[in-house]
């Protein structure tokens, strides 16, 4: 037998060939090649018997497309492969994503401790919208340790951070705050957007869930919405006893302890058999077919990405009028060592910085570029530029601005594919008109 | 649903449906380092058809708590407490991988407790090479990746899962690291150290399944047919899979089991 004799362990593929293989068989319907697209609301069920085995979930299958959907579930598994974890839930849009762990984890009453260095979107949601339901988040400095746990209350139910914060660029420490995460018997959960598992594994450095907004890297091109949850599936929800959305009967589905019907999949297996069938915000297969088009070339594109924005950013720092570059690239940035651990392949094709001239220089300097666009989103193959607070964190009092890294003339990259030559080029004529009153 | 066996509890799964003493009644019994979720659509299925079912975590696996059994023989012991614990006078046992020589070895020395015998993945004996138990001896990673990348077909990583988004790999590595340390590696030295009685075998006098798998890179195909040829009457059923048949080919698997056990 195969692993009776002198084996060498076995060679697992690398992220490369999962980006371009994994989740998918030729089509076994037409022998298709590219994953097809089940543009399809419903699937037939081949007899009665099966139909009702499919909604009791005595077989695997699909049924309607807001539940599961082959064209869907090929990036499920393809994410859910490069992250390491055991399965995945494509959503509508990255909020879905972040919304769907949080509902599957806690109702009224729960609490959750965030890193204060969040998209804005993701603030919004913490600060103003889950409080109307009932949930409440602390927000604190992601850089300290006992902020952390001095944050953590008998509610709460999650640990939340980015694993690299936009537009602040600061670098959470994985480890650390998973192992505090841990200490508490509490699942930390990381939005690793910005870093994409080309450059970071969130599962593989200590974390228990991950989400991306697939609207930026995996994607790429800025094409679509959509937002992907991982569950590493380690973590042990029976133990922590606190969360009896996972460990105790659910009248919603015949009384399914869906901690007992899958031990390492409880949590996705609530959150598709609620959150997902409940609330709505699935994935259409024209976006997850666009979403893997994009991570096809994932590997090719983040060494680029990262690579001109390190170039871009010792421009910047080099530059007179630039008062200060915020990117871990730079040996200044407080997250420089910790950045080079975590993320030896670079961390970030984001970078921030504050020109000289405050927030009027600031918007001369964007009225002057040519080639970024100026617009609200990070991750596309074209540059982009945006000032954050006047526009995606324009609803952040002052305080909570600076906590979240974010002064009132930072502005931020997102660093694309074009030659990084050009964009230094426009990036100096920017600056200098910048400088004129 | 909570049982005592061996004076120690012991948990096992009842597909969904509360448990009632009656007959036909399945146990089911994991692999190395698994628990009774391996078994998630087998058996919700068949306690949703006229069946009681019992998939067990054999003890020191997942909920059922006390030490893990050394031999296959002590579980096969385990297995027997079992069946009279739930109050069922018999039930057919069916197992993988490891658990095929558990319920192998519970009809031989319990037949009384055993009405049909279903062995999955299965061939005897189980020989687990040095890299394996070495990797699995110190509880490395790497011992979960062997279990992962031959516990499945060759090329399970890099094509679609019957079961929409879920990663055949990463659940079995994350089952695997769920296990308490040394859990796995005490699985496979009681596979590694198993040595059928092949009279034994072919005296079996009780219906009989082997399903094998084609890309089967734990228990090769051939290995499991030449068991079927040695149990008198025994069925043999090849799938299209690898070597975790219940995930790999969850239909196929059922429709086998279905046809056997009905």
């Amino acid at each position: 037998m195969a692993h009776s004799g002198p084996h060498q362990p076995p060679k697992l593929p690398h992220p490369d060939t999962l980006a371009v293989h994994a989740g998918q068989s030729p089509d076994p319907a037409t022998g298709a090649r590219a994953v097809p697209i089940y543009q399809t609301a419903s699937f037939v069920f081949p007899d009665a018997d099966t139909a009702a085995a499919l909604f009791n979930m005595e077989l695997p299958g699909h049924v309607y497309s807001r539940l599961s959907n082959p064209t869907v579930a090929v990036l499920e598994e393809r994410v859910a492969a490069l992250e390491g974890g055991v399965g995945a839930i494509a959503t509508a849009s990255g909020q879905a994503a972040l919304h769907l762990a949080i509902t599957t984890l806690m109702g009224q009453g729960g609490h959750i401790v965030a890193s204060a260095s969040l998209y804005g979107g993701s603030h919004n949601l913490l600060t103003y919208t889950m409080p109307r339901f009932g949930v409440a988040t602390t927000f604190v400095d992601s850089r300290d340790p006992d902020a952390w746990r001095r944050a953590i209350r008998p509610q709460t139910r999650l640990l939340f951070g980015e694993s690299v914060g936009n537009p602040s660029v600061d670098v959470l420490d994985i480890p650390t705050v998973a192992a505090i995460a841990s200490e508490h018997q509490l699942p930390l959960l990381v939005d690793a957007t910005v870093t994409t598992p080309m450059l970071g594994r969130p599962l593989e450095q200590g974390a228990h869930l991950v989400m991306h907004s697939a609207t930026k890297f995996l994607s790429g091109h800025g094409v679509v919405i959509g937002g992907v949850l991982v569950d590493g599936g380690r973590f042990d929800w029976v133990d922590a006893g606190k969360f009896p959305t996972l460990t105790e009967p659910y009248e919603g589905f015949h009384g399914m302890v869906f901690a007992e019907e899958s031990t390492a999949s409880a949590f996705l297996l609530r959150a598709r058999r609620e959150g997902l069938r409940d609330f709505g915000a699935c994935m259409a297969p024209m976006t997850a077919f666009q979403v893997l088009q994009g991570i096809e070339t994932l590997a090719l594109r983040m060494p680029r990405h990262v690579a001109s924005t390190a170039k871009v950013a010792e421009f910047l720092a080099g530059h007179e009028s630039v008062a200060r570059v915020h990117h871990p690239h730079l040996a200044t940035h407080p997250d420089h060592a910790l950045a080079a651990r975590l993320y030896p392949r670079g961390c970030s094709a984001i970078l921030s910085f504050e020109l000289h001239g405050g927030r009027d220089a600031g918007r001369r300097f964007i009225d002057a570029l040519t080639l970024f666009s100026h617009l609200a989103n990070i991750g596309d193959a074209k540059s982009l530029v945006i000032h954050p607070a006047t526009t995606t964190h324009f609803r952040m009092d002052d305080g909570a601005l600076a906590a979240a890294g974010i002064g009132p003339g930072t502005v931020r990259l997102s660093i694309g594919l074009e030659h990084p030559d050009d964009l230094i080029e426009d990036l100096g004529r920017a600056i200098y008109a910048s400088q004129k009153n | 649903m909570q049982f005592i066996v061996q004076g120690y509890p012991a948990y096992a799964y009842t597909g969904g449906r509360a448990y009632q003493v009656r007959e036909p009644a399945v146990v089911f019994i994991h692999g190395a380092a698994f628990d009774h979720s391996v078994w998630q659509w087998q058996s919700r299925y068949l306690a949703h058809h006229g069946f009681t079912v019992l998939a067990a975590d054999l003890p020191g696996h997942g909920r059922s708590p006390g030490p893990v059994r050394k031999t296959i023989g002590a579980t096969a012991q385990w297995v027997a407490a079992l069946i009279e614990s739930a109050g069922l006078e018999r039930a057919a046992v069916v197992g993988h991988s490891m658990g095929s020589l558990v319920a192998l070895e519970t009809a031989i020395a319990f037949p009384q407790r055993v009405s049909r015998l279903a062995l999955i993945g299965a061939c005897a004996p189980m020989p687990v090479g040095d890299a394996f138990r070495a990797a699995a001896h110190d509880d490395s990673p790497a011992g979960f990746d062997m279990e992962a990348a031959w516990g499945h077909a060759r090329a399970a990583l890099l094509s679609g899962s019957p079961v929409p988004g879920a990663s055949l790999h990463g659940a079995s590595r994350a089952l695997n690291g769920r296990a308490h340390a040394g859990v796995l590696y005490a699985d496979l030295e009681a596979c590694n150290g198993y040595q059928p009685s092949m009279d034994a075998i072919r005296a079996l006098a009780l219906p009989t399944l082997v399903v094998g798998a084609r890309r089967d890179q734990m228990t090769p195909l051939k290995a499991g047919r030449a068991l079927a040829a040695e149990i008198p009457g025994a069925k043999f059923v090849t799938l299209d899979a690898g070597h975790s048949m219940m995930s790999e080919a969850p239909r196929e698997l059922l429709a086998a089991l279905k046809e056997f056990l009905a």
